[in-house]
């Protein structure tokens, strides 16, 4: 399986985001480097709406991702609910 | 007494970068539209032509018929650089989603007299694709134009264009469900009362000259339909009959141009006066593209205005005639 | 009283589709192929736009508001950094070296980004494609415009950054990149996603901008870090945009698969050679240093576009053939191309110096095969010339390739004792290339690289050299010349670092900043 990952500024609006990815991708590993936090996981990986929502205790649009988003890798399919990263092969 | 020691006083060696000194003429600090504008765009030794035009280079003055001496003579009066820009669209988003909210919660679309809501369903959905077109003629502009301070203003004319589309859009979703935009293409594509129309935004689809598309779409057919549609039409006629709620939807399009006709007044503006030859062929495009849409607009303004087309659109160009004469362009 | 009916609240996708392809229409007053004049002659074959699939569907009224929430952040950041005189806090005034690369290389190639995807976004006849093309068009000027504003402070202190558009027009190395994206934005429609939106944005940019971004915090440029992130989140819709365009054209039509091969092919080797100013920026620029080019090759290259063409290996694309040549430069590229700026500092418009002995050890651990035995010595040589008032400065012009416009310093694959030429006859006159990989770039398309503006040519032509200059006269300086053409001033914005203005301005700004006066 390859990897797919997802990098993110490190500040207080990611710190919950980086929780939920960690809460729903269990295998995942989280990589901190100087003022960005980069998480792998294998094949796939996914960030939902409502885990976000439960630890920030708001609506969360998923768009609002871009703002601190600094790369990914993999397939993107985004829906309201989810962002899924994932290889085929 | 010194409090913060990194807070130090030293001398800066210059105090911009020397194409904007040269520029302006001295060295001294320059604002964020001049460092993000002004020689922006490469302007030699370039490496290759373009495949898909062998005839010019990469970046080329003889794509269009006007001349300029310098293209940085243009200048956005509203100084947009992406930052002011994105800044100055997100506060009229807000506005916007202000508008659409209280419209939608307080259930006013259902509030529309019947006739008032025909008429918006009839003659504004449609309009979502001539700012499609548009959206896609300022891309051209800005990809075929010549220096940053022309091109620049038109890729966010361009995604403008491609946000009152989807405004339009949202209106349409407000009044009634998506059955509605299918209804509004079939006019678009098929109705007597729009092909006039169509047909001028097709053709401008193909027009070569940057410059003169400029003309065709933001000065002409923009200069007519804003005025004609958002100022007269919701904004006066039909909010006069209770349709204020439309008016708040489209209260983006009405700022916006009011915003956007500096920047177009300003670009005839100076090109018409660098060269007898500019202003006549300013004034030959104007007139040219300017009778055209006027006569394209009426079957569409015909829509909402019924007996009283006719005086309205001919107000509609005069005041644009008034605008050109002000520009220096002879119409 | 409601009287409001609950309508069907649209999902993204349907709200997306409607916003965006339920705005177009097909044209019957004018003709498709005049509207979109460029789409056949690449041979792409495309049956049906409608299967493109949006990967971000962002409409503008979000757009709006997520760009300008950044914006806001961004430029209190860029205040506040140099309301604070943000520079001084730089590990290291030898730093400032990759900041003056950055501007004169990098970001007027984001201006032209920028335009590139205002014409594909004016030409590509499927509306969903389109959009996300206009949508980076002005992410483009986004970028092109908050580099140029974050980097403005810094050339109030620094030399060599002053006349960074003309520098990038006209000076010898950023040919280099110039003419990388010359390439891509004449190429066609299709090419240019191929070229810009696929190899560079997808497959190259991590290493363009993690490495440097991470550089920059490693190193204390805040402003430098806020807008290499900040323009990384717009990097993200980008690189989607870069693999589903492959992924689109490849579905379209099997003809199309070796087209895009070919493509794939050439820009993964021009990208590449564009990068050599990474390597060596990363390897010797950074005075604190993140990763090795080595390792970042590793990790972004090799196991991250492993993984992408093991996934695109079901449309019939493979790993492009370059990269097993790549693999074996990997621990010579930043050393081979260190040494060549630091032969010609006389000439560029940046500092440069010798590793001193704890960057050797940090440079023999990161290259255990090949730094000691190959470089170091030669290193050392030069940095004891240069102590005993040696230091060699090179005049004489390299002669370069062809195809990526580097001069001819790389050695052959398995043998970096051997300098790598090649060359090609075309119409009578014959022409040189770095690599076997730049030689068929040519071959594949004679006709265009045959017009390459190769800087040391246009020297050797006289063009390079301010208007009214007389070559024949006696004592003529062509370096001199040269300098004054492309607007660099002698002893300010070249040469070593040790004897420059910066390090001795920057010591005394610092020392009155961290001491009390």
């Amino acid at each position: 399986m390859s990897t797919v990952f997802i990098a993110l500024q490190t500040n207080e609006e990611t710190r919950p985001i980086v929780e939920a990815i960690i809460q729903d991708n269990p295998d995942c590993t989280v990589n901190e480097q100087p003022a960005m936090v980069k998480i792998d996981a294998q094949g796939k990986l996914v960030v939902r709406r409502e885990t976000i929502e439960e630890l920030i205790g708001r609506p969360y649009d998923l768009q609002e991702l871009q703002v601190n988003l600094i790369t990914i890798s993999g397939n993107l399919d985004q829906t309201d609910d989810e962002m899924i990263l994932y290889w085929n092969a | 007494m010194q409090i913060d020691l990194r807070t130090v006083s030293i001398k800066p060696l210059r105090h911009t970068f020397d194409n904007i000194a040269r520029r302006i003429g001295a060295d001294k600090p320059a604002s964020r539209y001049q460092e993000g504008t002004l020689d922006m765009q490469q302007e030699v030794n370039f490496h290759y032509r373009p495949t898909w035009d062998p005839d010019h280079l990469i970046y080329d003055r003889a794509r269009t018929a006007v001349k300029m001496a310098d293209w940085y003579s243009f200048k956005d009066p509203r100084q947009f650089y992406y930052g002011a820009y994105t800044l100055a669209r997100a506060k009229q988003q807000d506005t916007a989603e202000a508008n659409f909210d209280f419209v939608e919660n307080r259930g006013l679309a259902a509030t529309l007299p019947e006739e008032i809501r025909d008429t918006v369903l009839k003659m504004l959905i449609p309009l979502r694709h001539v700012a499609w077109g548009s959206n896609m003629n300022n891309a051209g502009i800005c990809a075929y134009g010549y220096g940053t301070a022309f091109t620049q203003p038109c890729i966010y004319q361009s995604m403008d264009q491609l946000g009152i589309a989807q405004y339009i859009t949202r209106v349409a979703l407000l009044l009634g469900d998506v059955d509605v935009l299918d209804t509004a293409k079939t006019a678009w594509m098929e109705d007597d009362a729009w092909q006039g129309l169509r047909r001028y935004v097709e053709d401008t689809m193909v027009i070569k000259d940057p410059f003169e598309l400029f003309v065709a779409q933001n000065v002409a057919l923009d200069g007519l339909l804003y005025p004609l549609v958002y100022e007269t039409i919701i904004d006066d006629v039909l909010s006069s009959k209770g349709g204020t709620p439309v008016a708040m939807l489209t209260q983006f399009m009405t700022d916006w141009y009011a915003e956007v006709r500096k920047w177009t007044d300003a670009t005839m503006k100076t090109a018409a006066a660098e060269s007898p030859e500019n202003k006549e062929i300013l004034g030959r495009w104007t007139t040219a593209w300017r009778d055209r849409a006027a006569a394209a607009l009426v079957p569409v303004a015909r829509i909402a205005l019924a007996e009283r087309t006719d005086e309205l659109t001919a107000e509609v160009v005069q005041q644009f005639n008034a605008r050109m004469a002000k520009a220096g362009v002879p119409v | 009283m409601d009287m409001q009916v609950a309508k069907k609240k649209l999902g993204l996708k349907e709200r997306y589709a409607v916003m965006t392809r339920g705005l177009d229409w097909k044209p019957s007053y004018q003709k498709m192929e005049d509207i979109y004049p460029y789409m056949a002659y690449e041979g792409i074959k495309i049956h049906d736009w409608d299967k493109w699939e949006d990967p971000f569907r962002l409409t503008m009224d979000a757009y709006w508001k997520y760009q300008a929430e950044k914006e806001r952040k961004l430029y209190a950041i860029i205040d506040a950094f140099n309301q604070n005189n943000g520079h001084l806090n730089v590990t290291d005034a030898r730093y400032l070296n990759t900041v003056k690369l950055f501007i004169s290389g990098i970001s007027p190639l984001e201006y032209v980004a920028h335009r590139g995807f205002s014409h594909v976004g004016r030409q590509f006849p499927g509306p969903g494609p389109r959009v996300a093309c206009l949508m980076q068009a002005l992410d483009e000027i986004r970028h092109a415009q908050t580099q140029v504003h974050s980097i403005s402070n810094y050339n109030k202190y620094y030399n060599g950054m002053h006349d960074f558009h003309h520098a990038h027009d006209r000076v010898w190395f950023l040919s280099v990149p110039k003419s990388f994206f010359d390439d891509a934005i004449t190429a066609g429609p299709f090419e240019f996603m191929v070229s810009i939106g696929f190899s560079f944005e997808y497959v190259l940019t991590n290493l363009l901008f993690v490495p440097f971004v991470s550089g920059a915090a490693y190193n204390g440029d805040m402003g430098t870090m806020t807008f290499g992130f900040s323009a990384q989140s717009d990097e993200a819709r980008h690189m989607t945009l870069g693999l589903e365009v492959i992924k689109f054209i490849l579905q379209q039509d099997p003809a199309n698969v070796p087209i895009v091969q070919r493509w794939i092919d050439k820009w993964t080797w021009r990208g590449y050679r564009v990068l050599t100013l990474v390597a060596m920026m990363m390897d010797y620029m950074l005075p604190k240093r993140t990763m090795s080019w080595k390792e970042a090759w590793e990790v972004y290259f090799e196991e991250n576009g492993g993984a992408l063409f093991k996934d695109l290996a079901r449309y019939g694309i493979k790993m492009p053939d370059c990269a097993a040549q790549i693999a074996l430069e990997k621990d010579h590229l930043s050393h081979q191309a260190w040494s060549t700026f630091y032969n010609y500092a006389a000439a560029s418009n940046f500092h440069t110096w010798m590793p001193d002995e704890e960057e050797m050890a940090w440079l023999s651990s990161k290259y255990p095969n090949s730094y000691d035995k190959y470089y170091r010595p030669r290193m050392e040589f030069w940095r004891e010339e240069a102590a005993k008032g040696n230091r060699f400065y090179n005049k004489t012009l390299p002669m370069l390739c062809q195809t990526c416009q580097i001069p001819m310093i790389f050695t052959e694959p398995g043998d970096p004792t051997k300098i790598c030429y090649r060359e090609v006859d075309y119409k009578g006159d014959k022409y040189h290339f770095c690599s076997d990989h730049c030689k068929k770039i040519f071959e594949d398309e004679p006709e265009k690289y045959v017009q390459a503006w190769l800087p040391v040519h246009q020297i050797y032509q006289g063009n390079c050299f301010p208007e009214g200059t007389d070559p024949t006269v006696e004592g003529f300086d062509p370096l001199a010349a040269v300098l004054k053409y492309y607007n660099l001033e002698f002893g300010r914005d070249n040469l070593d670092f040790d004897i420059s203005e910066d390090k001795k301005n920057f010591a005394e700004w610092r020392g009155q900043a961290t001491k009390n006066v």
